[in-house]
């Protein structure tokens, strides 16, 4: 009953009102049904899980596939941490709820070594999970930055026994957009600080960088960064395709990033300041524990929108080259058996590319409302 | 006694605006002062200048025998020393009451945690709102936000205190409980420098008055003598206009 009330007052009240609800509705029907007709009796989605493992890995040597078991497993302890320090314990319930859909999802398409390998690692965040509840909340505080540092050393190390030419699809993109955002975050930071800077030199180039960088298509800056960075090393020195790329995002990334933080900054009050300073604060306390913390969180959803964009973005490697996820979409279908599936393959890559988006886009406003508390 | 707050010919300018105009004030250790004047006469810019809230163009301030100058070390430690409470009470919105009051001692006077916390929470028994430790200041009512906001003051241990119209953004009910802390602190000895509007309180507490107006102190002396007998025909305008709003 209230459901029929409810479509009565905001669907059909008035004929022109009415008439859009019919019109939509039918329009939802007949692409709805097209889709799902399709994709349950016409598409051939064999070709995903035949390829499964090029959209996950791209050319990663497949005797050498640990390293990337181990490198997961790195990751998810370092996740599994830091949820144990920072995340209240009812989310974890819905985070491990859809880890556990996902893996169900993908179990049929897995080699049996990789049911395994998926289940270590995620066994692995578990532990630092309870590892990190186990030990005092100071502690785990103050050890979660160097834990991060060493962890993501020791990944890296282990992903590098096979040279990143031979990275490939979901892997590459996740660990392009992880360093493209770790590397440019502190960037923005500085330019951000630069440009609200009162030395009028560090202000003026700050500023030019950040409108310069803002002026020209992202593709543009990556393609230049592709061409400078060996510039800059000694000639015989190769520097892997991949480091120039992210170098490219990082530029880009950061004169955004600047202008977000910049925002915060001017939102934090003048009386901010002055009370860190009257109790006598150095200017840079006061900026690290006062001004910062409040002009970061005024900025968490754009910040993320812009973690979000970079990640969605690395598809752009396409084109310089590199192995990410959308370009295994172009290696798939150039193979003769797999000719004009472009929907099915495409659709896939889609789907990926929207769960990794959502989910940060979920850790967004879940942080946002978890610091809230602190807002005035 | 050697004054613990000294100002001579001292001018300041905001750009052509003469906003301090020769003002020589000494303070002694323990006085209440109290500063009155018409709004725009400079009183919050006076008490500024004491921790270099505000930088000076002409005259010398020394503060607790030290001469304020351009030098930030210099500029740090005598801000150690002088704690000041703000009218919109400017308490950390990102950190708990707790935080917020041991901050400065742990960060700026090197005090281990714990010893800042038992301090903290002593100092917030004794305005009545350690059970608020916990919270943020949002969650607080705004006589408790301006109560925590003088222990955050009070934590570093300062031997001068600023007020800025300390009550002038609270509600009427809530004046009392602020004002009540802060006569107990003149009564424990504490240098306090207060600019407000609250006429009972000076006459209770303060050892002097200074009236400001246009940049100058215009008139001093006694509450009693300043409330009942003023020299000045603009003392007398003054009190008129705020005893009978
Ligand atoms: N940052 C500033 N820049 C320019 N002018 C200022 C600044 N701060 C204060 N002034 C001006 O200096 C004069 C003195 O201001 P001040 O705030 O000291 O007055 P006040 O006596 O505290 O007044 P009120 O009772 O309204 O707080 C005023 O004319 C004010 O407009
Ligand atoms: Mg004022």
């Amino acid at each position: 009953m209230r459901a029929l009330a409810w479509m009565k007052r905001n669907l059909f009240n008035g004929v022109w009102n009415t008439l859009l609800t019919l019109v939509t509705a039918y329009l939802l029907y007949a692409v709805g049904r097209a889709i799902l007709v399709w994709a349950f009796t016409e598409a051939r989605w064999q070709v995903i899980p035949a390829n499964f493992r090029l959209f996950m890995v791209g050319p990663f040597p497949p005797e050498a596939i640990w390293r990337v078991w181990v490198a997961l497993a790195i990751f998810l302890a370092l996740v599994g941490f830091t949820a144990g320090v920072v995340v209240r314990r009812r989310y974890l319930g819905t985070a491990a709820a859809v880890a556990g859909v996902l893996y169900l999802l993908a179990f049929p398409v897995l080699l049996p070594s990789s049911r395994l390998g998926l289940l270590a690692a995620a066994f692995a965040g578990g532990l630092a999970w309870l590892l990190a509840g186990s030990i005092a909340p100071r502690l785990a505080r103050r050890l979660l930055a160097p834990v991060w540092f060493l962890g993501t050393l020791a990944a890296i190390q282990v992903l590098s026994g096979v040279p990143s030419q031979r990275w490939g699809g979901l892997l590459l993109t996740v660990i392009a957009t992880f360093f493209a955002v770790v590397l440019a975050f502190p960037l923005g930071l500085l330019l951000a600080l630069g440009r609200t800077s009162k030395m009028p030199v560090i202000s003026l180039l700050s500023t030019l960088y950040i409108e310069l960088v803002r002026g020209v298509p992202l593709v543009t800056v990556l393609f230049l960064a592709w061409i400078m960075v060996p510039l800059f090393v000694p000639e015989d020195f190769r520097v892997p395709q991949l480091v120039r790329g992210i170098a490219g995002f990082v530029l880009f990334a950061a004169a955004y990033l600047a202008e977000y933080v910049r925002g915060g900054l001017q939102g934090v009050s003048r009386g901010q300041w002055e009370a860190a300073w009257a109790l006598g604060l150095s200017g840079f306390q006061t900026v690290v524990f006062i001004i910062l913390p409040q002009a970061l969180r005024a900025v968490i959803p754009a910040l993320i929108g812009q973690v979000i964009a970079i990640f969605k973005d690395t598809s752009l490697f396409v084109i310089i080259g590199i192995m990410d996820l959308l370009s295994m979409a172009q290696v798939v279908l150039s193979n003769p058996k797999f000719l004009g599936l472009e929907r099915e393959v495409y659709l896939f890559v889609m789907f990926v590319y929207f769960l990794g988006a959502a989910s940060l886009s979920f850790l967004s406003r879940r942080l946002e409302a978890a610091m809230g508390l602190g807002k005035r | 006694m050697e004054p613990i707050v000294k100002m001579e010919n001292v001018n300041k300018w905001f750009g052509s605006l003469h906003v301090l105009k020769d003002i020589n004030l000494e303070v002694a250790p323990g006085e209440v002062l109290v500063i009155i004047g018409p709004s725009g006469s400079g009183k919050s810019t006076l008490i500024r200048t004491i921790n270099r809230l505000e930088p000076i163009q002409e005259g010398r301030i020394v503060v607790d025998g030290v001469e304020l100058n351009e030098d930030l070390r210099n500029v740090e430690a005598i801000r150690r020393e002088v704690g000041m409470v703000f009218q919109q009470f400017n308490l950390f919105p990102h950190m708990t009451i707790l935080d917020n009051v041991t901050l400065a001692p742990t960060k700026v006077r090197g005090l281990s945690k714990e010893e800042a916390e038992r301090k903290a929470m002593e100092l917030l028994e004794r305005v009545g709102i350690a059970d608020q430790a916990e919270k943020y200041p949002a969650q607080l009512s705004g006589g408790q936000q301006q109560r925590a906001a003088i222990v955050r003051a009070l934590a570093m241990e300062p031997k001068i205190m600023l007020f800025d119209e300390p009550t002038s953004a609270l509600d009427p009910e809530m004046i009392g409980e602020v004002l009540d802390v802060m006569r107990e602190l003149a009564r424990s000895g504490m240098t306090m420098l207060v600019v407000t509007h609250e006429m009972g309180f000076a006459r209770d507490v303060a050892d002097r008055v200074i009236v400001m107006d246009e940049g100058r102190i215009i008139e001093e002396g006694p509450p009693e003598e300043i409330f009942s007998n003023p020299k000045e025909e603009r003392t007398k305008n003054f009190l008129h206009r705020i005893l009978h709003h």
